[in-house]
């Protein structure tokens, strides 16, 4: 058994990825030029749905500086189709989806034909004298209408828009009740239609891809968060073999996963390298971004919850109508069955059905953004937890408290089926209130509206679970998804004593080169500074399942702390062979064998790293390397889980929403490194209160984006947000060493639903039970007036 | 072409330029600044700030994809490789930024601590509200800004306390987060660490 | 994105501006903060940007008579940072540091803002507010056209084909006069859904003069002239102010956008009337 002392995990270690960011040294896509390199423009299409009635390149191609100019009809052969990881149920339908259109075009932005010229002016200004001629095509966009009879197609080949239904029934799966009866005979039902609206994940650095043919080596730069991912696939679709092909994310600038993603433009840019056998550079502009990359959210949600007079719920069902968008991407028919297992949140409710339905539309498609149906299914129940409160007359923290899974009940089988791993709902919330000053607060409120003030103060409560860790391979291919949930890592004891990680975790903001060293350190009694950690090429690592879903440190870091303990049982026969005593008798602790009461007599890590880099004096029969590689696949999702509370002024007079506090309780775990937990928190909360109070991406009735430049899609800017307050419970995840659980997406999860609760709050003496997000000052001040929004 | 010539972090260029060059492009393709950035069309997100000299010789904060490269014939400019001081020292809005985890991905920051530097310039002590305001041309998606704030906040006090011409001092990791529960940050237990210093 | 070509010419003399605007598609470059963007996206296409960057006696502020004469070419934060504005027009420094952002502030000019005429931009509502003059130099000679009749409809004003913007005069308005401009955005970034340009003139404890005109409440600037004669000779109560101020979307013709429908504005126009002109007036308003 080896002894660790922990000295660094747990301390807030500034980040070593900060020294090259704060000086400008950073290794992004954009950044790298090579020798002979050209530079692709994409035509993107000005209408919603059309047939390409007519292409000609020729003209582009005759200009200055042009190298060439294609079309989707000149490549229909060789482009292959972008890839959807997930089809959910068996029957999903699934249209192709070219990278550049051959036929038709099916929402704004999609790339119709491309021209590659020695600079990018040059190819820019080449696009003007591609001509293109459409015709026009009846143009899709609310999901009740697309799925209505004789509705117009967003694909006429499939004969409807309507992708795929599937359907979770408590009842039918014997993990609870049937849901119909126990909404007949309930006391009290409520029922609510929810709007998410469509979001962008607008990381800040934009997509950017340079693909270089060397022979028949391929070599892509991608500011992507899936590396392995993109490789694999990138293999498959363009029949190059995986050995020819490899990927570098060098530094990237944000996903949120709007990287999370093989998108045309990889696919176009590999195209025009083949084509050219030159390197080939595409980098998009911001508006070009907002129109193509993928978008999130965008779901209708009927909810209705079935509750005794006392508060208790006795059942929920769910019915989701998905916006798809124009095709499928990587993983977007999944997005809202991962919210399947969130709606029934921390409470113990008795039947649970949840059925959604994947609707095609003349839109950007939709896929993964922060939280990925965990911040819808949230949102939806904790709005509709705030109604029941109203309903039978508690305290949204009583009826919440009523209704939880107690400290005392994990592990716990919910009624979707999970099985919860471990938490404190009470604890979070009990410090959550108290941070807030909830009893003050809520007396502030009866004055105000005892007065009659034309600021009106709410307070809103979102108690969230989540799932992290994504995820046990055996759990993903129950539910038809394509890959497995593992993740790798490596570590190379260099000659020195240094060591090298290899993570097949991708990170592009996350810090992972600081929370890895710092478990190695710990783990391996090596200085932080002597670790090295090494990701996102596929040349060095060349297996992994890259970064999303709050997976990183919940798998990819298990990974690690296993491959740490293979170093130190290789370590520890040599060690005993230089001491020349047992190995049973040795014990490893801050980087030393010691042979045990004899703590002056030992050997560091660094001395048997030196030793089989000579291997002059091994033992018999072992191997000279201390090297060891771990793949981990989950044993469970874990189940980080909070208490967020918000109170809002509202003005009644203009709409304007300010939030006056916010405080956060998380419980996430064991922290590796704090400093590191409240940069998730701060930033995850800022996107979901975006959520309820800014973001839109909106399309007119032709299917324009009109939310298609940063003037439009409004994101917040530092005077826009406020400081929030935050702290922790800690509840260690029990099924592995490290105890942590994922904080990725937590803020972002709990943040919306407490500040439109909040706003809700302030407004129920107004007769407000709803305000659609983005809770706008016109709709808030239009609820005031009269209730609705 | 348009014959400029321009003072980069103290090296002069003379370059012959299109018209329509923008000073982000001219700062990156000609002069291998590739340290500014861009992030959006309109202006919005600040990720391209640099300092530039005014009429009057100022230097102010600029939006350098909103500027073209002819409109800075004759002009000096800071950009983020150009802030360290000598043998590399870091600026003490960087070091704040590194010290108080005001960046994730990084794509904004050297945008936003060039209008930190730019705020600072004008009004040495902020109150959080007008660092908020200071800041406002500038987008960030990882940090929800709270550590920014805290960053330029620790920078103006270390500025401040170092004099306008003293090396600048390590900010402290001090009580100002004592006055509101923050189970990030412990005020205590703080490793001691070396700054990093830039890849040379 | 990159703008598509054009020729640049930096003329040194306001003659030689004029001279180089002859071309029917010259645009003038004055800070470009407005400009550039439209460039970059291809939503403009000059074939030759004018800039006025090198015409030193278009930046700066001075004092002449009863007036104060800004160049157009002086940059808000000149204007932000000019004592004789603070003193002389407050209102004018108050509205420009809502302009934008600090960078934008840096490069973006007066006279650039007023000649773009977005309805949403917050400085030509000052302008009519306090009956500026606008100064233009064109191959004809020079002329003075009044704030009122210089905004003509959205993004055009009554600068003809190859005419300069030099300057804007604006009658001092300093002992006796307080002023409040009141913008409501959604976001920090975003334009003004509505703003306010309020100043009056106190006497005896009573409203002695009254200018108040309005942001983004029709495709150019409006003057709210039934707030100002409700208000002017009214006593400073908050009562009247809110009784005048409920005139503030006569005569004004909104449009609904993105960010707001008509009818909103018109409400809002209201409610930020009375926050103006009470803060003003130095008083809260009633929240």
């Amino acid at each position: 058994m080896t002894v660790t002392e922990e000295r660094e995990v747990g301390s807030p270690r500034r980040r070593k990825e900060d020294a090259r960011l704060i000086t400008g040294r950073t290794m992004w896509t954009e950044n790298v030029v090579l020798p002979g390199m050209l530079h692709l423009a994409i035509l993107r299409s000005p209408v919603a749905h059309a047939r390409i009635t007519h292409v000609d390149t020729s003209a582009a191609r005759e200009l200055s500086g042009v190298v060439d100019a294609f079309s989707g009809r000149d490549v229909a052969d060789i482009q292959g189709g972008l890839p959807c990881a997930w089809p959910v149920t068996e029957d999903m339908v699934h249209p192709d989806h070219p990278p550049l259109a051959v036929d038709e075009v099916r929402h704004v932005g999609e790339p119709v034909a491309v021209v590659v010229a020695r600079s990018r002016a040059a190819a820019l200004d080449a696009l003007a004298a591609v001509e293109v001629d459409y015709e026009a095509l009846p143009v899709v966009l609310d999901l009740e209408a697309a799925l209505a009879d004789g509705a117009d197609l967003v694909h006429a080949d499939k004969g409807t828009n309507r992708s795929y239904t599937w359907v979770f029934d408590s009842g039918e799966a014997g993990t609870g009740e049937a849901v119909d009866a126990a909404l007949d005979g309930a006391e009290v039902v409520i029922k609510r239609r929810y709007r998410q609206q469509r979001l962008i994940p607008a990381f800040m650095e934009p997509r950017s891809v340079v693909v270089d043919p060397t022979g028949d080596q391929y070599t892509i730069w991608s500011a992507t968060q899936i590396p392995h991912i993109l490789r694999f696939l990138v293999s498959a679709i363009t029949g190059t073999p995986e050995h020819k092909v490899r990927v570098v994310a060098p530094d990237v600038g944000g996903g949120f996963g709007g990287k999370l993603q093989v998108t045309p433009e990889e696919l176009i840019a590999f195209v025009a390298a083949k084509r050219l056998g030159k390197p080939v550079k595409y980098t998009e502009s911001r508006s070009d971004s907002l129109v193509s990359a993928h978008h999130g959210r965008d779901m209708i949600q009927d909810i209705e919850l079935a509750a005794r007079r006392d508060g208790t719920i006795t059942g929920l069902r769910v019915k989701l109508l998905a916006n798809m968008g124009a095709y499928l991407g990587l993983v977007t028919p999944g997005v809202p069955i991962l919210g399947a297992f969130m709606y029934n949140a921390i409470y113990k409710i008795p039947a649970y059905r949840f059925e959604c339905t994947g609707v095609f539309t003349n839109t950007t498609f939709t896929d993964a953004y922060r939280g990925a149906g965990r911040p819808e299914a949230t949102y939806a129940i904790e709005r509709i937890m705030d109604e029941l409160a109203v309903e039978v007359g508690l305290d949204p923290v009583e009826v919440r408290r009523r209704n939880w899974i107690n400290a005392d009940e994990f592990p716990y089988t919910t009624v979707a089926g999970l099985t919860y791993d471990s938490g404190d709902y009470e604890a979070a919330t009990t410090r959550a209130l108290e941070l807030l000053g909830y009893d003050e607060l809520r007396r502030e409120q009866a004055q105000r509206r005892d007065s009659g003030d034309t600021v009106q103060l709410g307070i809103g409560v979102s108690t969230y679970t989540e799932m992290c860790g994504l995820a046990p391979s055996r759990v993903l291919g129950s539910l038809r998804y394509g890959a497995g949930g593992w993740e790798t890592a490596s570590i190379r004891m260099l000659p020195t004593g240094k060591v090298e990680v290899v993570t097949g975790t991708s990170p592009h903001g996350q810090g992972h080169e600081t929370a890895w060293s710092q478990i190695v350190a710990d783990q391996l009694g090596v200085a932080f500074d002597d670790v090295e950690v090494l990701h996102g090429d596929t040349r060095t690592s060349y297996k992994g399942l890259d970064t999303y879903g709050s997976r990183s440190l919940a798998v990819g870091g298990i990974a690690l702390y296993n491959a740490c303990q293979k170093v130190v049982d290789k370590a520890k026969p040599i060690a005993a062979h230089m001491l020349e005593c047992d190995p049973a008798d040795l014990e490893f602790t801050g980087g030393q064998f010691r042979v045990r009461g004899n703590p002056d007599n030992g050997k560091s890590l660094a001395d048997c790293a030196l030793a089989v880099f000579a291997a002059h004096d091994l033992p018999d029969g072992v191997e000279p390397t201390l090297d060891a590689d771990a793949v981990y696949d989950p044993v469970n999702f874990s189940f980080p889980h909070g208490t967020h509370l918000c109170a809002a002024e509202v003005d009644t007079q203009t709409g304007r929403v300010a939030i006056r506090k916010y405080v956060a309780v998380d419980d996430i775990g064991r922290v590796i490194n704090p400093l590191i937990v409240e940069g998730q928190v701060h930033g995850g909360v800022a996107q979901g209160v975006a959520q309820a109070l800014f973001e839109d991406a909106v399309y007119d009735a032709d299917g324009n984006l009109l939310s298609g430049t940063f003037v439009d899609y409004t994101l917040p800017s530092p005077a826009d947000l406020v400081d929030i307050v935050t702290d922790r419970t800690e509840s260690p995840a029990p099924d592995h060493p490290l105890g942590t659980k994922g904080v990725g997406e937590a803020g972002t999860i709990a943040s919306t639903p407490a500040v439109v609760n909040a706003i809700v709050d302030a407004l129920r003496p107004y007769g407000v039970n709803d305000i659609q997000m983005p809770c706008t000052p016109e709709r808030v001040w239009r609820a005031a007036q009269g209730g609705g929004a | 072409m348009t014959r400029i010539s321009v003072t980069v972090d103290g090296v002069r260029y003379d370059d012959d330029v299109e018209p329509r060059t923008l000073l982000v492009h001219h700062l990156r393709e000609q002069l291998g600044k590739v340290g500014t950035v861009v992030g959006c069309d309109t202006s919005n997100c600040g990720a391209c700030t640099v300092l530039m000299s005014d009429p009057d010789g100022r230097l102010v904060g600029v939006k350098s994809c909103s500027v073209l490269a002819v409109q800075a014939d004759g002009r000096e400019i800071t950009t983020i490789e150009g802030l360290a001081g000598p043998g590399n020292t870091l600026h003490p809005v960087q070091r704040a930024f590194h010290e108080r985890h005001a960046l994730q991905c990084g794509f904004c920051t050297p945008g936003m601590i060039m209008a930190a530097v730019d705020l600072l310039s004008e009004n040495p002590d902020p109150t959080d509200d007008e660092i908020r305001e200071g800041l406002e041309g500038n987008l960030c998606r990882c940090t929800g800004y709270q550590n920014i704030v805290r960053a330029v906040r620790d920078a103006a006090a270390a500025a401040r306390e170092a004099g306008t011409s003293a090396e600048p001092e390590p900010p402290t990791v001090e009580a100002v987060d004592a006055a509101t529960p923050d189970g990030g940050l412990p005020s205590e237990g703080t490793p001691d660490e070396a700054v990093p210093q830039p890849v040379p | 994105m990159i703008p598509a070509p054009f020729d640049y010419a930096r003329p040194s003399t306001v003659e030689e501006a004029v001279a180089a605007l002859a071309d029917e598609d010259a645009k003038v470059l004055a800070g470009g903060q407005s400009l550039i963007p439209l460039l970059r996206l291809r939503l403009a296409a000059p074939t030759v940007l004018v800039d006025l960057a090198g015409l030193d006696a278009l930046r700066g502020v001075h004092s002449d008579g009863d007036d104060l004469v800004i160049g157009a070419m002086t940059t808000h934060a000149s204007v932000l940072a000019d004592p004789l504005v603070n003193r002389y027009a407050p209102l004018l420094a108050q509205a420009t540091g809502t302009v934008a952002d600090r960078q934008v502030r840096h490069r973006g000019t007066l006279g650039g803002s007023l000649a773009h005429a977005d309805p949403a931009g917050d400085l030509p509502a000052v302008a009519v507010a306090l009956d500026a003059t606008l100064e233009i130099a064109g191959a004809g000679g020079r002329r003075g056209v009044p704030a009122a009749d210089f905004f003509v409809d959205y993004l055009t004003t009554a600068l003809e084909p190859g005419e300069v913007l030099t300057s804007i005069r604006l009658p001092k308005r300093g002992e006796g006069w307080s002023t409040r401009y009141e913008k409501f955005n959604r976001t920090a970034q975003g334009w003004a859904i509505v703003g306010v340009a309020a100043a009056v003139r106190r006497e005896n404890g009573g409203i002695a003069e009254a200018r108040v005109a309005l942001t983004n409440m029709g495709t150019r600037p409006v003057r709210a002239a039934a707030v100002e004669s409700a208000l002017t000779g009214a006593s400073a109560d908050a009562e009247t102010v809110r009784a005048a101020a409920g005139h503030a979307a006569e005569g004004a013709e909104p449009t609904g956008d993105l960010s707001a429908s008509a009818e909103y504005r018109s409400h809002l126009a209201r409610v930020l009337t009375e926050r103006a002109i009470l803060a003003a007036l130095g008083q809260a308003h009633a929240a």
